[in-house]
């Protein structure tokens, strides 16, 4: 099932030709940031020090990667072992989205070589900040080992192979652990921010809704990911399609009862403040398309796709669900954010941001592509059959 | 919304039963560093000629305030402090109330409890004795969540250094304080609306002054009490909410509202690997049960087919045993017939 | 003797990082030690 090498001309096909300009590009502004301050390369302002680097790479890119620790924890600790043919992929995907959340934040950085001071330094245990750095970087270490046993089969260490396939329930924990504090947390960075956070997003649980957005992210990803990769690369995937189909319904169901849960939590946070007249305002419209047009649709398109068994409408809905986050991470740190400042002061990403995320994003799509096909992800090494 | 109850409804949040915590520090009091200084404006006296800004960006070695102070077009528009210009004064229009047009400077308010100190993941920033809040650029990474979160916006960033940005604001001129000097806008304000002293005096010296011409201001010293309270402290004739701060908001500081959350990381990182190794062990346990189970009933029913097969060849054997004694008996009969027919023609003969 | 909240909660949150990193090192070994001899059987 792996590929055999190709010649020179061959790697020269449309995507990989679109991929290297973008990525050339996104090296290309790294370095102009680097040599000229974030001021030549960005938008942000004394008024919005926050963009698009953080409200979309930091923060959204968390979120989307939530499949990993989802699906690790249904299979190996409430033991659902049929959405085992996921695990890989997702957790894949988990340790890149990572890995590129860290390159979007050293980007953005003032001064990214700093980054370990925190630890080494000087710690600042009472920022929300410094508890999401401690997480992701212990969190990026758990991906790291969980999507070793692929490339040890791949590479026939079985020893490694045996100690870190031992690790898997440990590591399980210890990335849900992770994952529960560093997503919520990365909602209560805006407890500090009680006044520049517009009211109907802004909550006492807005770690809770971060929490539960997570999860439901997660599960549309597995979806919309696990969907593509299925057609994209065919000839490395081992499950039938009526398996495959089987488990998106499954998943299906979950994303269901969490997009329920997570519209009722939005919803109480609203009476708790009694904030019910904002939805009146230009930014209750805004809030209002997020909640039923992102949330509540997709809840009701996960209800019947798995009620009639229809693959087709779960698909649909993860990637309503995936854009609603996204919608929704964005709203908070920059649309909902400095809302009483006058338009003029407010924010616009810079080209040259926007480029450097599409870069970041390909970045991932080419290593994504690069591993599995050539690493047992969509399929079990022989020699592995059945192992745990 | 009390202390205790927003402590403990942020300690729910986490989906975790809480202790009871009633907040970030349980239902503790800070009182602040004792006899710190602070400073008094009085938007009454302020008159917007900006000499206060001109001192500033000259003890800061920045560069001239623009555009320069005679020109009063300046005021058609809300300015921020920023990396070049760590104070502004802003005119706020009255015009609805039938009144004046009023001035108010705008910088860091050195905060009591600092949101800026709270969001540090580096602890940047602190809260001397003496009531201004120092930032330390040594330490600093970019992150920028203090620019970010500050809600008096009085923080600015270097954008264009790409080696050693830092994060810019006033800085309550602490080296000249420490010096026995005043701060430089208040050393250069020629009316009086700006006063230093110890902070403690300083509210006393406002309440006065309410107290005196009551017509002349609202009842209310702003910083005393907002977000925790602040090092300059607001007075005026003029609503707060018109001058651009907030009306209304709670006495918890910032780190309390941020911080109370945090509390609960502990208690998840301490009751996760429990909880969820049992849940793991009891997916194990369910798993072993439902295999025993199924091993249970396969050979119950493999002994019972094995049950029902011994019987049926019992039941075979002893059929094939009755078959043979029968057909022996009929063997025998008929032998002893035949022997019966031969001696009883001999008899005839 | 602490004066602000902030230089309360630096210290106190500082030494709960710390309690909770120790409590989770010493959860692996405790869980294998009280899971050791269930192989036997």
């Amino acid at each position: 099932m792996n590929q055999p090498a190709k010649s020179p001309a061959r790697l020269l096909t449309p995507f990989n030709v679109i991929a290297a300009v973008i990525l050339a590009g996104g090296a290309a502004i790294g370095l102009l940031r680097f040599i000229k301050g974030l001021g030549a390369t960005t938008n942000l302002s004394n008024d919005v020090p926050w963009g698009l680097w953080i409200g979309f790479d930091v923060m959204t890119g968390v979120a989307l990667a939530a499949g990993g620790f989802t699906i690790t924890t249904a299979v190996y600790l409430f033991g659902m072992k049929e959405y085992k043919p996921i695990v890989r992929p997702a957790v894949l995907t988990g340790f890149l989205g990572y890995a590129l959340v860290v390159v979007g934040l050293v980007v953005d950085l003032g001064r990214p070589w700093r980054l370990p001071y925190p630890f080494i330094v000087k710690a600042g245990p009472t920022s929300a900040l410094f508890e999401i750095a401690l997480c992701v970087m212990l969190y990026l270490t758990t991906l790291f080992i969980e999507s070793t046993p692929a490339a040890f089969e791949w590479l026939g260490w079985k020893r490694l192979r045996k100690l870190v396939g031992s690790m898997t329930i440990a590591l399980t924990i210890f990335g849900l652990l992770l994952s529960t504090l560093h997503q919520s947390t990365l909602g209560a960075m805006f407890l500090a921010t009680p006044t520049r956070l517009h009211p109907l997003w802004h909550s006492t649980y807005i770690p809770v809704h971060f929490f539960v957005s997570a999860i439901a992210a997660g599960i549309s990803m597995l979806i919309v990911e696990g969907s593509l990769s299925h057609r994209v690369f065919r000839d490395q995937v081992e499950i039938s399609h009526e398996q495959f189909d089987k488990i998106t319904i499954g998943l299906g169901k979950a994303g269901a009862v969490v997009l329920l849960t997570y519209f009722i939590i939005k919803v109480m946070a609203i009476g708790l403040e009694n904030e019910w007249h904002y939805l009146a305002t230009p930014y209750g419209a805004l809030f209002l398309v997020e909640l039923l047009g992102f949330v509540a649709l997709p809840c009701f398109g996960f209800l019947l796709g798995y009620r009639e068994r229809r693959p087709l409408l779960i698909r649909i809905s993860a990637v309503i669900t995936v854009i609603g986050i996204i919608f929704n991470r964005l709203n908070v740190s920059i649309f909902a954010y400095n809302w009483q400042l006058p338009a003029e002061r407010r924010y616009i990403p810079h080209w040259m941001e926007i480029w450097v995320t599409v870069a970041i994003v390909t970045a991932g799509v080419v290593a994504f592509r690069w591993i599995v096909k050539r690493m047992p992800i969509l399929h079990e090494h022989p020699e592995w059959r059945g192992v745990h | 919304m009390s202390v205790s109850r927003r402590g403990f409804l942020q300690g729910m949040a986490a989906g975790t039963l809480a202790a009871g915590t009633a907040g970030a520090a349980g239902f503790k009091h800070f009182e602040g560093y004792p006899g710190r200084y602070g400073l008094l404006h009085d938007v009454n006296l302020c008159v917007g000629c900006r000499s206060c800004e001109v001192a500033c960006n000259q003890v800061n070695d920045n560069p001239p305030p623009e555009p320069p102070t005679a020109d009063k077009s300046v005021f058609t528009k809300m300015r921020r402090p920023t990396s070049k210009q760590y104070t502004v004064v802003n005119r706020y229009l009255n015009e609805a109330d039938g009144k004046p047009p009023v001035y108010r400077k705008q910088q860091c308010m050195h905060c009591n409890e600092p949101c800026c100190a709270s969001v540090c993941f580096v602890h940047a920033f602190t809260k001397t004795p003496e009531g201004p809040v120092l930032y330390d650029p040594s330490v600093c990474v970019g992150c920028r969540y203090c620019v970010n979160a500050c809600p008096y916006y009085a923080l600015s960033y270097e954008y264009e250094k790409p080696f050693e940005p830092r994060v810019v604001r006033c800085t309550m001129c602490y080296p000249r304080i420490k010096k026995g000097l005043k701060p430089a806008c208040a050393e250069a304000c020629p009316m009086g609306a700006i006063k230093f002293g110890r902070r403690e005096e300083l509210i006393k010296l406002a309440r006065e002054r309410i107290r005196k011409r009551p017509a002349d201001y609202i009842d209310h010293v702003y910083g005393e009490h907002e977000f925790g309270g602040t090092s300059w402290l607001v007075i005026g004739g003029t609503s707060f909410a018109k001058l651009g701060l907030f009306e209304g908001v709670t006495h918890e500081s910032i780190p309390e509202l941020g911080s109370g959350f945090l509390s609960v990381v502990p208690l998840i990182v301490s009751v996760y690997p429990g909880l969820l190794a049992g849940i793991y062990a009891f997916s194990k346990r369910k798993e072993r049960l439902a295999r025993e189970e199924r091993e249970a009933a396969v050979s119950e029913a493999v002994s019972k087919a094995s049950e029902e097969t011994k019987q049926k060849l019992s039941a075979a054997a002893d059929k094939a045993k009755k078959d043979k004694d029968n057909a022996v008996a009929q063997a025998v009969k008929k032998a002893l017939a035949e022997a019966e027919k031969a001696s009883g023609k001999e008899v005839s003969k | 003797m602490y004066h602000t909240m902030q230089d309360f909660l630096t210290f106190t949150k500082g030494s709960c990082y710390i309690l909770a990193g120790l409590a989770v090192v010493i959860f692996i070994p405790f869980w294998l030690f009280l899971t050791d001899r269930e192989k036997k059987n």
